[in-house]
């Protein structure tokens, strides 16, 4: 799946660096290989490069150094519309003088394609978003989702092999835009379409993709699978980025093979996986996921625990402890019978693998 | 549901009547606001131009100061023929006439129905009072026009309080006595042409301002905020300088020694002899007044454009679409309310249009507003100037009517 030179992949980024204005790199040295047929999402905050990235890809911004490549062949001067890339922007941007088959209609037209060729091809599209009965609508007679469904039936109708994503369900409440999120991962199965998504969600990025790159101040920290990226971070970004994080602070005291030895600011002793930290007598910064914490007191990684706060979520507890100096220390505790009943201000053990707790980059 | 009776409210009475005196005071607080712009209006917009619409059609110059041959001119028929109590009447009139000096007033407005019978009304005037019957003969003795059966066609149209004389003239017909239209002759025929020019020169103001304003507009609204602020400033900067100052630069720079011929005549385009003659004719008007306009079309275009998200361009092209195809099909249909504005307005500006033809104009480039003002201000001829003013008002709300059908009011935005 994933390409290992730039002649293999689909899409291709070559050491590309973007500046708007000469002193600052908005995308730092960028390198990513996208299969054919592969959902990539690009997650990361906002101003962090991966919307310039796409944009680049789209031929709406130049790459200030650096190729990109579309099937094996730069595209750096390849007008926009010569690209062929369709795009989903982030309002839709439907054409709003025009009716819902217009709209579809016009990337057809200016391909100069005939109108009983046209009419079958829009009429396919509106079915595959189960839209077919809106044809003569106006954008403005939709709702959001009828909007966003009609947008990602215009990226497709031309049979676009790569499709272009920009926040697209940004502008939706929350139940549809799972509801659609759903609906775009069957689309790209169906079709076999390349996808490049860009999102700051980061449940939509995990759900949706075959692999997400996550970005930081113009730099992918981490490209991997979902499962990976919240299992297996590769530094302390995305394992505070990518879901909840419980991180403590310490220093390195020495090596055993796959293992540290980390002296805590807390004063505890921790064992941990040395997945992306220094030398002995370096700063580094342990990972543990709340629910790889458990209440109880065997194991290597055994520490007191004061409880500061309940909150009851229904399938789990949430309980905020004071573990080794650090006030924000979270477990969840799940809601199964004979689970342990805590009280605020009660003092505890907690306790975790040593495979769970992963020392990164501090 | 089997209670039918209207909705009441807690304490017995009607919902309606609560709801409409819960609403009352916050709709007369809101009435007493809009009052003061309202009574301003009435006063100074709707009444004068009601009084002045009025002036059009009604002028009692000639029946107020002339009662007797008012009341035998209704009873003629403008062909018959001239009798003795018509002079009889007339001889009374006129001694009358000049006891109260009115008779200056009612010759002139005769002379406008038919020139060249101003001097026989002041002369008969004079002497009227020593003549003795028949007054016939003794008038035609005075000057033997008086028998003259056009002269008293236009004293009839002239004892007529209310008639149509005045749009016939603005329209370059003439009313005749016996209640017919005659067009005047080619070379007498002014305002039809006039308007037809005033049309024409709005047309291509309009249609200048469209094409210099449009790319202004659309450089204003996409580029950032701080350069698109400084171009906003110098596009209003003529809104901030007297319009007789920007007139008169005009001058300065097309005159025939100005600085646009000196430069052609630098760069060789023409010699010096032979220097292009861009003002004080119609050249001038329409550079002047697409000048002046201009921001009038640029406003209207920059605040639609500005919500055009550039994102609809940027789709277009993603959808294959050239740089032109995105424009012409995308950004351009989005423009048109800009433009539907922008147009009416600088072309209703325009067809009333009076300082710039009046300074830059010359004999050629002077429009029909110019002939309005030449009316109210010097032949005081304020029922003919009222006609012309009001031609022209149906002539806007003709538009103004076009514009609905077309392109629809609703759709214009003015900002």
């Amino acid at each position: 799946m994933t390409p290992e030179n730039l002649e293999d992949a689909f899409v291709a980024f070559d050491h590309v660096q973007k500046s708007y204005d000469g002193e600052v790199l908005v995308v730092k040295d960028l390198n990513l290989q996208i299969a054919k047929g592969e959902f990539v999402t690009m997650l990361g905050p906002s101003g962090s490069g991966k919307s310039t990235c796409l944009m680049m890809l789209a031929g709406f911004e130049v790459a200030t150094h650096g190729d990109i490549l579309l099937n094996g062949q730069p595209i750096n001067n390849i007008p926009p519309h010569k690209r062929g890339i369709g795009m989903v922007f982030q309002n839709y941007a439907l054409f709003p003088h025009m009716t819902v088959g217009e709209n579809l209609s016009f990337p057809l037209e200016v391909r100069k394609m005939g109108k009983s060729d046209r009419e079958a091809k829009v009429r396919r599209a509106l079915d595959m978003v189960q839209m077919g009965d809106f044809i003569n609508r106006r954008p403005a007679q939709l709702s959001g989702g009828q909007q966003q469904r009609i947008a990602l039936a215009r990226a497709l109708v031309f049979e676009a092999e790569l499709v272009l994503m920009d926040e697209p369900l940004g502008a939706l409440d929350k139940q549809l835009r799972e509801h659609m999120q759903y609906e775009i991962k069957h689309i790209h199965e169906q079709l076999g379409i390349t996808v490049v998504y860009v999102t700051h969600d980061q449940s939509e990025a995990l759900t949706m993709s075959d692999r997400v790159a996550v970005f930081d101040d113009g730099v992918i920290k981490q490209l991997a699978k979902p499962a990976d990226l919240y299992e297996l971070p590769e530094n302390a970004f995305v394992a505070q980025f990518i879901g909840e994080n419980n991180k403590l602070e310490g220093v390195v005291r020495a090596r055993e093979g796959e293992n540290v030895i980390v002296d805590l600011d807390g004063g505890m002793t921790a064992r941990a996986l040395a997945v992306n930290c220094g030398a002995v007598g370096e700063r580094t910064m342990l990972s543990i996921r709340p629910e790889r914490v458990s209440l109880t007191d065997d194991g290597p990684n055994s520490t007191d625990a004061l409880v500061k706060e309940l909150i009851y979520l229904g399938d789990h507890i949430r309980c905020r402890m004071s573990v080794s100096g650090h006030d924000d220390f979270i477990v969840k505790v799940p809601n199964a019978s004979g689970h342990k009943h805590l009280i605020v201000g009660e003092n505890t053990k907690v306790s975790w693998q040593t495979e769970d707790c992963r020392a990164l980059d501090a | 549901m089997t209670d039918t009776g209207p909705v009441l409210a807690a304490d017995g009475t009607p919902l309606k009547k609560k709801l409409a005196q819960a609403l009352f005071v916050s709709r007369a607080r809101a009435f007493s606001l809009v009052l003061p712009l309202l009574i301003f209006i009435v006063a100074s917009f709707i009444i004068p131009i009601f009084s002045l619409m009025v002036q059009g059609v009604k002028n009692d110059t000639y029946s107020s100061n002339m009662p007797a041959t008012t009341a035998i001119m209704a009873e003629w028929d403008g062909a018959s023929e001239l009798t003795e109590d018509m002079f009889a009447a007339l001889v009374t009139d006129l001694i009358q006439a000049r006891a109260d000096k009115s008779i200056g007033r009612v010759a002139t407005r005769v002379n406008r129905e038919y020139a060249g019978t101003r001097s026989m009304f002041t002369k008969s005037a004079r002497r009227a009072a020593k003549l003795e019957a028949p007054f016939m003969a003794a008038m035609l003795d005075i000057d033997e026009d008086w028998g003259d059966i056009n002269v008293w066609g236009a004293m009839k149209v002239s004892s007529q309080t209310l008639s149509p004389a005045f749009y016939a003239a603005a329209l370059d017909a003439d009313y005749k006595a016996d209640g017919s239209f005659v067009r005047l002759d080619t070379e007498d025929r002014i305002y039809v042409y006039l308007f037809v020019k005033t049309l024409a020169v709005a047309l291509a103001v309009t249609l200048a301002t469209l094409a210099l304003g449009y790319p202004v507009a659309w450089l204003l609204a996409s580029l950032p905020i701080r350069q698109s602020n400084l171009l906003m400033i110098l596009v209003l900067l003529p809104f901030w300088t007297s319009l007789l100052v920007r007139t008169t630069a005009w001058i300065a720079m097309l005159q025939s020694h100005g600085v646009l011929n000196n430069v052609f005549v630098w760069l060789g385009i023409t010699s010096d002899d032979s220097r292009f003659s861009l003002i004080y004719n119609m050249t001038g008007t329409i550079i002047a007044m697409t000048h002046i306009l201009l921001p009038f079309m640029i406003l209207p275009l920059f605040s639609v454009m500005k919500g055009i998200p550039p994102t609809y361009l940027r789709a277009a092209k993603s959808l294959g679409a050239t740089n032109w195809t995105a424009f012409w099909r995308v950004y351009f249909p989005g423009t048109i309310p800009g433009i539907g504005a922008g147009a009416l307005l600088v072309f209703i500006l325009s067809i009333g249009y009076y300082i710039t033809p009046a300074l830059v104009g010359g004999q050629d480039g002077q429009l029909i507003s110019n002939f309005i003002a030449y009316h109210m201000q010097k032949s005081l001829n304020w029922s003919l100037a009222a006609a012309l003013g009001g031609i022209l008002l149906v002539i806007v709300l003709a538009i103004y009517w076009v514009y609905d059908k077309v392109v629809g009011i609703d759709n214009m935005k003015m900002g």
